[in-house]
């Protein structure tokens, strides 16, 4: 049980000042960060850390993923791995909680593989992730009090018809937003086809954790060039502009953690909702 | 565990706070899969993101996308 594991965070390609550059970046449960070669002479290589074994052997960890606390520290300082390395090479980030009994392990992991992360590698050169999400503002509940039902009244309305009406006039607006927001979506998408090397769905935002004010009727992500990131973003954030009740947010840059896999053209899995 | 301290602008991917479930998109589902030593399948790792959304999603059942979105991923060159 005192034996350390290794926890693997992304592949890439080992360049000059790489192994300088983790110095003092504090990996999961604050381990340090180091790279594990292919093979001597190779530059392929991997970012690891040693773990503690009781923290990520199966059982364990199955039960730490369902912990939102654990899961939200081991989430973030994979992150911040990630953005160092990106900062100075091409990564391919590796899912969250990848983990070998030892550095031998990972090296046979890199000796396997090698081609389809070269081929990976080549694809992601010079390209960052960009996640664009679109909202559709809530509408506030009916209620005929107030404004409403006041002006409703003094029309010799029933409060009856008053909130039926009013209903109405909300239905209309909510059709109206939402039909903005896929208008909207199909001009983001155009753009994409335009300037994207890549394109990926997520699943819609929703629940405790998703903060961004109104309803999210898009989660995407794409992906870059260097060149033509600032352009898609002013072009991106454009697309809302006249559109009532519609508001665009992008994320980025990001490590392309949404392009990364080597294996297949598969972006984030299909999800149906639970 | 908040990450390493830099001057702002001196990395292309400087230090940010980033939302959580960005975050997790893409650590989630997004990422090269790999099978690993301690071996939690990709359909645990699912497991465990549908359980986390059971956890974090209130009423996704009830409240499903205003239109038919394709949850498929598109085709990438």
């Amino acid at each position: 049980m005192t034996e350390p594991v290794t926890y693997a965070y992304a592949v890439l390609r080992d360049i000059e000042g790489l192994a300088a550059a983790l110095d003092g970046v504090a990996g999961v449960v604050g381990a340090p960060v180091r790279l594990v070669r292919a093979s001597p002479g190779n530059e392929l290589a991997a970012a690891v850390s040693s773990v503690p074994a009781q923290d990520f052997q199966e059982s364990a960890l199955r039960r730490h993923l369902e912990d939102l606390d654990w899961l939200e520290a081991v989430a973030r300082a994979h992150h911040t791995v990630i953005e160092a390395l990106a900062a100075h090479t091409t990564v391919l980030p590796l899912r969250l909680a990848t983990v070998y009994l030892d550095d031998r392990r990972v090296e046979t992991m890199l000796g396997a593989d090698a081609q389809q992360f070269s081929q990976a590698m080549r694809r992601l050169a010079g390209h960052l992730e960009w996640g664009v999400k679109i909202y559709v503002d809530r509408q506030p509940d009916v209620r005929v009090t107030g404004e409403a039902g006041a002006a409703a009244t003094t029309e010799g309305l029933s409060p009856g018809r008053a909130y039926l009406r009013a209903r109405r006039v909300q239905r209309h607006s909510r059709d109206e937003s939402y039909r903005a927001a896929r208008q909207a979506a199909e001009h983001v998408e155009a753009i994409g086809r335009d300037m994207a090397a890549g394109h990926a769905r997520h699943q819609l935002q929703q629940g405790e954790l998703a903060t961004g004010a109104g309803e999210n009727v898009v989660n995407d992500a794409y992906l870059l060039a260097h060149e033509t990131a600032a352009e898609f973003r002013t072009r991106v954030l454009d697309a809302a502009r006249g559109l009532p009740g519609v508001r665009i947010d992008v994320t980025g840059p990001w490590a392309p953690y949404s392009f990364a896999s080597p294996f297949g053209a598969e972006g984030p899995a299909p999800d149906s909702a639970p | 565990m908040t990450g390493v301290e830099r001057p702002p602008g001196a990395d292309p991917l400087e230090q940010r706070q980033v939302a959580l479930i960005d975050l997790l998109d893409r650590l989630l589902s997004g990422g090269v899969v790999l099978t690993g030593d301690v071996v939690l399948s990709i359909a645990d790792i699912d497991l465990v993101r549908i359980s986390l959304r059971a956890l974090i999603v209130s009423v996704s059942a009830r409240n499903p996308s205003p239109w038919e979105t394709s949850t498929r991923p598109e085709d990438e060159p």
